[in-house]
């Protein structure tokens, strides 16, 4: 344990993998909620076309590249959603395989595969110096948010038409949730790969909401969870050399469902029978 | 006292008219039903009203007390969100919200309101349960009490009883009824234009062509009213009342 806080790449990797845990846990509760979660499997795919041009471009820190751009698809793909006239599902679709195309297109003109291996499934090594900063700063907007407009996420989550009639705005509020996910998914795909990114926004909600009932302890529970799953997959992957973060940490979280799952069906069992009885 | 006046409204989609000439006013105490067959247009009023969508032409003058985020408002689409995570209370205290900017818990006096809400729509010893578990009455009589939480004055109910059994819906009639008595204006969307001359003071009839705004007892005599009531006007001084034809032709 002491062993691997003794390593900088290590405590690197700490520091963005919690941050990272903890936002992906407070906006997954809402994307999921709202049936947007597509859009957080979509931006990870124009995140990995992002961070392959960026990297054939030769940019210093490919994530000023990828920030902006996943930002701007971020906002397009909301839209989208929101405009009940196309089919946002087949667009997001279209969306992001076109950007996955682009990125191994040109990773390979560059003649190495060597980033596509990176961005596709993580590297702990890939961590740097801007990847904290951006973390820290991230996280302190997402929790800010969810603290200071608690009560408003979760009336927009709950009823979007209701909220708008009693004068909240809430194209403002879907916008900042979109452009944070951009934001989040952008730092922790190059630590966990564009594939289990969205796993990562996706498994502690529906985790939690196996179990628990109300708004708010389903976000509580959701960061609990992830941040104990990231920790783990840390630790585990640093045990176990060759094994990489962004598996483990999904395997973690698959474990977690699969128990949640359980305690849900037992307790429904329970009560079904608690039921039978009392109506005797 | 007038809470809200609309004049000669206007309101479409993408440039294409679907209402026209809409004019009507609310006063305290009135209990007004929009009536009108499917695809007239009706939502389409009541979001103009909540200020959700603009209208093309004309406009709507809120009184003072009444300004747009103090409408409570039930929507037609029924939530039917499986497991979304909340509790009743939750629900109803997400009414209040109009009226704070920031906010982790509520306030107190955010509380009291919903309490005594919850009380009045009788659904006090529901407030611990999850939302998405109740049934198609108990969740509208949560939706109603949410509404009333944004709103003193004006609730505005888009076919709130459409997934409501007969008897749950005369129940719901019962505590509309309540509500209005003790001096909430209700504006309801309704296809059952005989219950809704029943309950309501007036009828706002909307339709492709013309537009009915007026009394119930005007309604009912309208050529509008005539043509869907089966039975005339129920008062006895009046002379339209069929049965009474029938009695004095007899
Ligand atoms: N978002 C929209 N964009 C374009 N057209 C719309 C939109 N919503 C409704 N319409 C059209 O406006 C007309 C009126 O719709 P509205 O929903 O107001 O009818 P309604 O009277 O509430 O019907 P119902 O009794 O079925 O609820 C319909 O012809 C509908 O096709
Ligand atoms: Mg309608």
């Amino acid at each position: 344990m002491l062993k691997m806080l003794s390593y900088p790449f290590m405590v690197n990797a700490l520091i963005v993998g919690l941050l990272i845990a903890i936002c992906c846990a407070l906006l997954g509760v809402v994307l999921v909620l709202k049936r947007y979660s597509m859009i957080g499997d979509g931006l990870s795919h124009v995140g990995f076309g992002a961070l392959s041009v960026a990297a054939v471009l030769n940019i210093g820190a490919p994530i000023w590249f990828a920030l902006p751009v996943v930002m701007i698809a971020a906002f397009f793909l909301l839209r989208l959603t929101e405009n009940s006239k196309i089919n946002a599902d087949a667009a997001i679709a279209v969306i992001s395989s076109s950007a996955l195309a682009i990125g191994v297109f040109v990773t390979s003109m560059n003649g190495t595969n060597i980033n596509l291996q990176q961005y596709m499934f993580g590297s702990i090594l890939s961590v740097g110096q801007s990847d904290i900063i951006v973390s820290i700063v991230l996280t302190a907007l997402v929790i800010g948010m969810y603290v200071l407009f608690f009560n408003k996420i979760f009336a927009i989550t709950f009823d979007e038409t209701f909220s708008e009639a009693t004068g909240i705005r809430t194209d403002i509020y879907n916008i900042a949730i979109s452009l944070l996910t951009a934001v989040t998914i952008v730092v922790g795909m190059r630590m966990l790969g564009t594939l289990l990114i969205s796993a990562m926004i996706i498994f502690p909600a529906l985790t939690s909401m196996r179990v628990c009932k109300r708004f708010l302890t389903v976000i509580i529970t959701s960061v609990v969870i992830s941040v104990i799953c990231v920790f783990s997959g840390l630790y585990t992957s640093f045990t176990f050399k060759d094994v990489p973060v962004g598996a483990t940490i999904v395997i973690f979280n698959l474990g977690f469902f699969l128990v949640f799952l359980m305690i849900s069906l037992v307790k429904r069992l329970l009560c079904s029978k608690r039921k039978a009885k009392s109506e005797y | 006292m007038e809470l809200l006046k609309a004049e000669n409204l206007r309101y479409g989609y993408d440039g294409k008219t679907i209402l026209k000439d809409v004019s009507f006013s609310v006063n305290e105490g009135d209990f007004i039903c929009i009536v009108g067959e499917n695809g007239s247009g009706k939502t389409t009023l009541v979001k103009g009203i909540l200020g959700i969508l603009q209208s093309y032409e004309g406009k709507i003058q809120y009184s003072k007390e009444l300004t747009k985020s103090h409408i409570g408002y039930l929507s037609q689409q029924a939530l039917h969100r499986k497991d979304f995570p909340a509790s009743v209370s939750e629900v109803v205290l997400s009414g209040t919200l109009g009226h704070s900017f920031f906010g982790f818990g509520y306030s107190k006096a955010q509380r009291n309101i919903a309490d005594k809400v919850m009380e009045k729509v009788g659904i006090t010893h529901l407030r611990k349960k999850n939302f998405s578990e109740l049934s198609g009455g108990q969740q509208q009589r949560v939706l109603l009490a949410r509404a009333l939480c944004a709103t003193k004055k004006l609730v505005l109910l888009d076919e709130p009883t459409s997934a409501l059994d007969p008897l749950i819906t005369a129940e719901f009639y019962t505590l509309l009824k309540k509500l209005n008595k003790e001096g909430v204006a209700v504006l309801m969307v309704s296809h059952d234009v005989s219950a809704a001359v029943k309950i309501a003071s007036h009828i706002i009839h909307l339709d492709s062509d013309s537009v009915f705004f007026g009394t119930t007892h005007e309604y009912i005599h309208s050529d509008k009213g005539r043509k869907l009531l089966v039975s005339g006007c129920p008062c006895d001084a009046c002379s339209h009342n069929p049965q009474r034809e029938v009695r004095e032709n007899a």
